[in-house]
Parts: structure tokens; sequence; C-alpha cells
């Protein structure tokens, strides 16, 4: 995972509410075996919509997207992550996301920033004509007019994004850990521990 | 000794903490991990790639089942028929071939265990109660319907299951739904779900584990209370629970993955002490009257636009936030529909009876038990009925099902996700509506401009037999 600190660019003013993983990336694009490509494939309904914000060539290729409340909410599926980075986008500022998508964007490198509804409807104005810029270091979120936000993270996830940490090598440093666990189940829920072996 | 009284959701989750850190995640250890095809081949290469093995392939369940088109999948002669998408054999064909390399259990495409992820796990004594169990697929939240911590992770987690067994995880806030007294006729669990999610919207679970508690799951079948807790991730919750009980154990013992012997004495004592303890409290409690509770459908692109059957569609004014306003007005625009038409007076072009919220045994007998003796309206151009899994078709059969649903002039398939997502090549065509025993109402979720409206199966049977929206009640009195 490549390592995030500081994003600044131009910002997608996106806006909308609900933004389910179905309109980030609909299922037929869901059939490739690899991460890469799926910026074509983002937010295709939308971009048939007259006058859509993606067809604005100034925001052809921006860091940011700026949404509204409940942004990834739907399938699980972690190709809307990849499709977003694949169109270039590293950060997503809205006022909540839902659960499985931040956990989604985080293991993918991209920064999800919760702001309160004032902050994206101004960030959203910003957004029109001018760039933002979000420090992770310092949990902010700047504009050139002293507009400042800052929001709160995990602290375990902006350690791992700083450092571009790779989660399942961190976890399996921890192997002992684990299979003491395995052990003490192996004896309260044996049950759960193991599975029929002539199943 | 006392201890505090803890929820159902607490207890699963203490039995599983393999290391707490200091900022409040958890390592948690995942007893089985469910394997489609969509969401697990970057999963695979990365493992590749790094030189790692599936650390407990024995807890690791794979079977395909997004792509799988509902169609015959042998000729005649008994041969395999290929798989005429490309991209949709490509990435079976991944499935099939990483199995085996990392040593998962797998069950073919042709097997007779084959099914939906969801309706395969439960069937199979896989999924058990009182276990953690993940999927990259967000119905995993389905498996609670027997009292299993389960929910739907991303590749990237599907990756680190595989790898270590657990996940890092911060516990969920827990809400409590209530539904207390007596169901009306004709009204089944896939109506109370919509009903709850009505009334909680989308968002409402963020964050939240939800516990069903009140008497209406306690005497709900546990085909019914995975139906239920299958769409909790429509209300935004994670998971799902409904505490392990007698109906739950009776329908665990003696499925193939089910523990036997001394085991399942020890488990069935284990679940037995899982309950919410009298005394625990919730983050959040939401009350519903089970007699408040319709027929319901849903007549907009998000689940939590439904409406008791009998009801009109809404216009954009009726609601006092302004972005739900905007949202309803682009929703109507899109489902073609009128504020203040009747319900009933929606016509419907095709029907889908199935998906892992609503393709199990019950839910096939309810929708025959409404087809039987009638036939599909005119304007019903394609009404198929895919069966969750190969042993619930062979069920079915037995019962003589199949024949009730193809001479009522629907048919009959072969199962698979089918038509909720459309990843395969069953869709709804553009600008044409849906009556969907599905999960999802989203835009061109069921095929680019489809209109889906959420429903039981008994009411899409209904749908099917009129041609539109109908209150079953009518029909079967």
């Amino acid at each position: 995972m490549k390592a995030i600190s500081h994003v600044a660019g131009r910002a997608i003013p996106f806006g909308r509410k609900n933004v389910d993983t179905d309109v980030i990336i609909p299922a037929h694009w869901l059939k490739t075996i690899t991460r890469e490509g799926l910026g074509k494939g983002a937010f295709e309904a939308v971009k048939k919509e007259e006058g859509n914000v993606f067809e604005n060539p100034e925001f052809s290729g921006a860091p940011i997207l700026i949404a509204g409340d409940n942004f990834g909410c739907g399938s699980s599926r972690e190709h809307a992550a990849w499709a977003l980075l694949d169109m270039g986008v590293t950060s997503v500022i809205a006022p909540s996301f839902s659960d499985i998508f931040s956990g989604n964007a985080f293991k993918n490198g991209i920064l999800t920033v919760a702001l309160p509804q004032e902050a994206i409807d101004r960030l959203m104005e910003v957004a029109q004509t001018d760039p933002i810029e979000i420090d992770l270091e310092t949990q902010t979120v700047t504009t050139r007019f002293q507009d400042r936000y800052r929001f709160e993270i995990d602290p375990f996830r902006k350690h791992c994004l700083l450092g571009g940490l790779d989660e399942v090598g961190l976890t399996m440093a921890q192997g002992d850990a684990i299979a003491a666990h395995e052990a003490k189940a192996r004896d309260s829920l044996p049950f759960l521990a193991k599975t029929p072996a002539t199943a | 000794m006392t201890t505090k009284p803890r929820t159902l959701y607490q207890k699963i989750w203490d039995a599983h903490v393999v290391d707490t850190r200091d900022d409040g995640t958890s390592l948690i250890y995942i007893d089985r991990h469910l394997v489609h095809e969509v969401t697990s081949p970057q999963a695979f290469e990365s493992l590749r790639v790094a030189g790692r093995p599936v650390r407990r392939p024995d807890l690791t369940l794979a079977v395909p089942d997004h792509n799988l088109p509902t169609t015959a999948r042998k000729d005649a002669e008994g041969r395999v028929l290929p798989i005429t998408d490309p991209e949709s054999a490509q990435q079976l064909a991944a499935l099939k071939r990483n199995a085996p390399e990392f040593g998962v259990r797998y069950i073919d495409a042709t097997d007779a265990e084959q099914g939906i992820v969801h309706v395969v796990g439960p069937e199979q004594g896989f999924s058990l109660p009182g276990a953690t169990i993940v999927c990259g697929d967000s119905h995993t939240a389905c498996h609670g319907g027997i009292g299993a911590l389960a929910f739907g992770i991303g590749t990237s987690e599907v990756e680190h299951v595989l790898a270590t067994q657990t996940l890092l995880l911060k516990q969920s806030k827990s809400f409590e739904v209530r539904v207390d007294g007596q169901l009306g006729a004709g009204v089944t669990p896939k109506d109370v779900v919509l009903h709850i999610i009505g009334v909680i919207g989308t968002a409402g679970g963020t964050g939240y584990v939800i516990e069903f508690r009140g008497n209406v799951f306690e005497e709900m079948s546990v085909e019914g209370r995975l139906t239920v807790c299958n769409m909790a991730i429509e209300g935004g919750a994670r998971a799902g629970l409904i505490a392990p009980d007698e109906t739950t154990i009776a329908y665990v013992q003696g499925r193939p993955y089910a523990p036997r012997g001394e085991d399942w004495d020890k488990a069935v004592a284990w679940w037995n002490s899982l309950a919410t303890d009298q005394g625990a409290t919730f983050d959040k409690t939401v009350s519903i009257r089970a007699e408040d509770i319709q027929p319901t459908v849903t007549w907009g692109t998000s689940p939590e636009d439904t409406s008791a059957i009998g009801g009109v569609v809404p216009a954009p004014e009726d609601f006092a936030d302004a972005s739900k306003r905007d949202a309803v007005k682009v929703s109507l625009d899109y489902m073609g529909l009128t504020p203040g038409t009747k319900l009933t007076d929606v016509e419907v072009q095709n029907v889908f009876i199935g998906s892992c919220t609503n393709s199990r045994i019950e839910d096939i007998r309810a929708a025959a038990a409404v087809l039987k003796g009638r036939h599909k309206a005119d304007n019903v151009k394609w009404a198929i009925v895919v069966p969750g899994s190969g042993l619930v078709k062979a069920q079915a059969e037995a019962e003589g099902l199949d024949k009730i649903i193809v001479e009522a002039g629907l048919e009959w398939r072969e199962p698979g996700c089918s038509a909720c997502l459309a990843m395969n090549p069953d869709k709804v065509p553009a600008g044409e509506r849906c009556a969907s025993t599905s999960n999802r109402n989203f835009t061109g979720r069921q095929g680019p401009g489809s209109r889906t409206h959420l429903m039981s199966p008994a009411m899409a049977a209904a749908a099917a037999v009129t041609g539109r929206l109908t209150d079953v009640r009518e029909l079967v009195g």
C-alpha cells in the first residue's frame, strides 16, 4: 500500500447522499481478476447524466472527491475503492461513510475524511473554482480562503496510512497470539475450532 | 461471582478476541470464511505474490454463485456446458484454480450442493451459532439468523482472513430492534425487515450491530430469521443477530459440517448461554408493533423507500428532509412513477423470485402456494424462480413445486445469485419493472435502467399472476 500524508488539488464537487457502491462501480465491472482499469467504469450511470460533474475537464484526474452522507453504502465490493484510485482519487470527503467502504478505502490507501455538513457545503463551493488541501499529519482540511477544518481519524489507521504499512504483514507478526487463541479454542470451543474431517 | 450483564453480540465478541490494542481495535478470530468468485481473485493473487499460505483452509469454504448462468449447466449427455461470457468464465475458472492450489474446500458449479454462498453456509452446517463468519459479500449479515456474528468484508480483508484467520475490528455499538405482537395473515419475514428498514432508514444502523428481539423473531423459522438478518446491511448495520434457541439448534443438528458427538453436546450448552442477559443495555432501541406491519413493497431506489401495499406512491413534498426530497424526486423519475398512484395499479413486466434473501425452500413453497392453479399475466414477459442451492432445488422438485411453477408459466432455473445483481445473463431490460424478492432496488441493480420493486416471495408470485403489484391477501385468504 502506498503511503499517504498530504493530498492537494482539485476536488470533484459531487455532493450526493447515499452513494452506493453500485453507483461507484456497477456490477458488470466486477468480473475482473485484477485491481487495475476500473476507473473507466466508475460512476458509469452518473456520467451519462447531462451536465454531470465528471464531464467537466477541470476535474479530470482530481485527487479529491466530495460527497454527501453515507458514502459507499451497499455492496462490500472493494472494486469501488479500486475504481476511485484508478480515476486518480486518493481522498474522499463526506459527512459519513459506510463501515465496509471506509475499511476498504483505508486498506487501499484512500484517506476518508468525515466533516460536518456545513463544512461539506463550504468545500463544495470552494471546489467549483479552487483546490483543497488535506494534511493527514495535522488532520486538517484547508483552502486558500483561510477555511480550516479539523477531522478525526483512528490513530492506528493514521499510522498505517502515513507509513504505507501492510496490515496482513503486521498481523502475521502476531502469529503466536493467534496460535495461542486457537489452542485455547480447541479446548473451550472445539466445535468452532474445527470442522468435521469427513464433511 | 457476578458479571456484568452482556448482550448476545458482546458474548460472541468476547469469545473471539485474540488481542486488544490501546486504541480500542481488537484482533478478532474468524471461525468460518466463505469465499466466492467475485471478491476473491485479487486476494488469492496477493497471497501468491507474497508467498503466503491460507492459515486455516479447513475453516474456509469456496463456492461459485454470482456469475453462473441459471440455465442448464450440462447438456443431455451430461457434458458440462461452457460459460459463454469470457469474463465470467475467467473469474469462475480463477476460483476453481485457486481453491485447490491453497487447499481450500471447493463446491463446483455442477455439484448438487452448489448454491448462493449464504444459502450454502447454513444449509451445510458450515455456519454455526456463536461463530464469527465472514465473506466478501455484504449480505453475509444473513448468517446472523442462526445466531452467528457474520458480516461482509472487502477483498483486502478476504486476503487478511485467508492469511491470518483474523480481522482487525473496532467493536460496533449495539442496536436493539424489537418487534412484538401478532403478525397479520400474509405478513412474512421479508415484510418485517422491509418495514424495519423503512422505519430506521438505510443509514439507521451505520456503526451498529442489530439484535432483532421480540416474540415475532422467537416464533419465526430459521429460514425467516436468515431473511431478516440478510437485510440488516440494508439498514446500514454490518451485522444482524437473532439469539440461537431450540429452533436454531434443531435446524443445525445433523447437517454435514455440524459438530457431532461430544462436541455437539458442548456446542448446545454454549449456544444456550448466548442469549442477551437480563439487564444488558443497548446503545439504541427501536420498538415496532407487529400489528403495524402490512405486506410491504418498495417504490423507490433505496430499500428505505417502503410502503404497505395498500398505499400510494409518495410525493417528494411528503418528506421533511430537504435532501431526501431531492432524492425522492430523482428516484421517482428513474422509477417512472407519479405521486398519488395506487401501488396496486403499478404494472410489472418481470418477476424474479430468488437471491440470498429469499430462495430457500420455505420461499419456494410460499411462491408455489400462490401460483398453484393460476397462471402468470400476459403482460409479465419474464418470470424466473431461482432456487438458492442445488439442495433447495432437489427438495422443491421432490415436493412437486417445480411443476406448479412451470405450469403457472414461470421458469424454474439452476441455483445462483442471478437477477439480484445481474452479473450473469439474467437481467431486467431498461425501463421495465421487476417484482423482485431480492434485497436492493438500487438504480441499475438488476440491469442498466431496470426498475426494481422489492417484496416477499408470496407477493412476487401474486404480482406474476395479476401483472401488477398486488396484495397477496386478495388472492389467498
